[in-house]
């Protein structure tokens, strides 16, 4: 066994594992620790495969930033485990019907896959020779050459779904105290206090 | 002999040797980086600082970190135990795994990455879970809190961070450190490094450093005033030292980060004097000495204020960095200052 058989199958365990964590934990907290785990791996594969680029950025983006998120939400929740559980079992039949309705379309799906004859060909049309060019360069080509016009939709669309969520979410409210940082900036001290000489037992009138 | 190193065992002793020199730098510069930082504080509030263990009291973390180690590890009753010792780990793991690909000179690097700048920003990018797992295992209000508070900064924080290594990326070509210190190269010396033409960036880098390694006058995640220590309250003994080593050697670790995206790396400054190392420790000495300095003399930001300035003014201007170093690139213009890839003829 090579260096990087070893390391292949303990990145495939790692993701197994993770995976299989991520159902079986009881506490959605540590679910969410060994979704973490199963990303990692999944990064450590791409990193065998030759695609440094696509590894670091599933590292910075869905470790980084998505399982961050998923984390705040995950523990800002206050669920009742016991009672989910007793939830599960209710479930559990009809559950496992779909899974294995999926599994068995999957298989049938999976089975049947044939490439097309060309599509290798088609393929390597489109790719940079990689033996000149570095990974990461190879795939700018493709995305912002290539594909330039996808790829500007699918920024549209990210960007028309943010704009959906933020105006779902935004209230003006006007019964609440602004700052206005600016204008605390600009006050001018000698406006907005006064020094008085008070004398003792008078106080201010 | 020869033959042994060239062995799969030979490599791996070397490997794990080159690994192990890089972890005792790390370390022990990691002890006189907060002697030094003491020592400076003191300075400027006129006191003396450590003074006792050793000559000049050079000794102090030494006797520190025994202390910590030493101590009883106290483990609270609602805590959860794995991710309650996981969280510092994490955080200390983290810390060091990213000056793997950290070079000193030319050929003196452990990983010589072609992304290696992706993985120094993936690696810092992990470093939140170490305090958001550290709030949330302690079971306790305030650390939560201080948990809540540092991911929200640290997040914020790295988005400026990434554009605006993107502005040195694009200049450069590539994503390797070694390449974009060789792309700084010239016959000018100190005035042909990245600070010159990307100079808004380095005051927007360094603070965006300081906010993300969770130094003052951005230390909100463990302000003692309000939060008494934030993030760290439950923790003792030495998961509390691994913790605070983490922290430290990710603030050395933005050092480094600064000397190699826009002050040169190893380059000399005088052009004619040698290349080499020691300028590159010089300069991350430097940057610590302005961090330390910071700590002492700038007062705490207030959290609304720290999250305004990240979102509100921090990235507008780095997003408007990147368009604008990509324009001046592509026309290279200003002599070519922005698109060294064209001179060098680099990995573009």
């Amino acid at each position: 066994m090579t260096v990087p058989v070893i390391a292949f199958y303990c990145f495939a365990a790692g993701v197994i594992i993770g995976g299989l964590f991520t159902v079986l934990s009881r506490h959605p907290v540590h679910s969410v620790l060994w979704l973490i785990l199963s990303f990692l791996s999944a990064a450590g594969l791409f990193v065998l495969l030759g695609a440094e680029f696509v590894a670091m950025l599933l590292v910075i983006v869905y470790v980084g930033a998505v399982a961050v998120l998923f984390l705040f939400v995950v523990m800002m929740l206050d669920v009742d485990f016991a009672e989910l559980r007793a939830e599960m079992s209710k479930f559990l039949p009809l559950g496992m019907l779909i899974g294995i309705v999926l599994l068995m379309e999957l298989t049938l799906a999976l089975g049947s896959w044939r490439f097309a004859p060309d599509a290798e060909a088609l393929r390597d049309n489109l790719t940079p020779p990689l033996a000149e060019t570095h990974n990461t360069a190879a795939l700018g080509q493709l995305i912002y050459d290539e594909y330039i016009l996808l790829f500007q939709l699918a920024g549209l669309i990210l960007l028309v779904a943010m704009i959906g969520a933020i105006l779902l979410t935004l209230r003006h409210r006007s019964d609440i105290k602004r700052q206005d940082v600016l204008a605390q900036m600009y006050r001018d001290p000698a406006k907005a206090m006064e020094l008085k000489d008070v004398k003792p037992g008078q106080g201010l009138s | 002999m020869e033959q042994f190193f060239a062995s799969n065992l030979g490599i791996f002793v070397i490997i794990l040797a080159q690994c192990l020199a890089m972890l005792g730098f790390v370390m022990i510069s990691l002890l006189f980086l907060v002697y030094g930082d003491r020592k400076i504080w003191a300075a400027v509030q006129m006191r003396r600082g450590p003074n006792v263990v050793g000559a000049f009291g050079l000794l102090q973390s030494v006797a520190d970190a025994l202390k910590y180690v030493l101590k009883e590890i106290v483990i609270p009753a609602g805590a959860d135990r794995t991710v309650f010792i996981l969280a510092p780990l994490t955080s200390f793991v983290l810390a060091v795994i990213a000056w793997a690909v950290i070079p000193f000179g030319e050929t003196w690097v452990l990983a010589n990455l072609n992304v290696a700048i992706l993985y120094v920003f993936a690696v810092s990018s992990l470093e939140v879970y170490g305090v958001i797992m550290g709030g949330w295992a302690s079971n306790s209000k305030y650390p939560f809190l201080g948990s809540l508070r540092s991911a929200a900064q640290m997040i914020s924080y790295e988005v400026s961070i990434g554009l605006i290594i993107i502005g040195v990326i694009l200049s450069t070509g590539s994503m390797n450190f070694g390449d974009i210190v060789r792309a700084q190269d010239g016959n000018l010396g100190f005035f042909n490094w990245y600070w010159l033409p990307h100079l808004p960036m380095v005051a927007l880098f360094f603070i965006s450093a300081l906010a993300e390694t969770n130094r003052p006058p951005f230390d909100l995640p463990e302000a003692e005033s309000e939060l008494v220590a934030g993030y760290q309250v439950e923790y003792s003994s030495t998961p509390f030292l691994l913790f605070m080593a983490g922290e430290y050697i990710a603030i050395f670790l933005m050092c480094a980060l600064t000397t190699l995206l826009f002050f040169g790396g190893w380059l000399s400054p005088v052009p004619g004097l040698p290349d080499g190392a020691l300028w590159m420790l010089a300069k991350m000495a430097f940057f610590f000495f302005l961090f330390a300095m910071v700590k002492a003399i700038v007062p705490r930001y207030r959290y609304d204020q720290l999250m305004r300035i990240g979102w509100k003014v921090f990235l507008p201007l780095s997003l408007a960095w990147v368009v604008i170093v990509a324009f001046l690139a592509k026309f290279e213009l200003f002599g070519g200052a922005y698109a060294r890839w064209a001179l060098t003829g680099g990995a573009g």
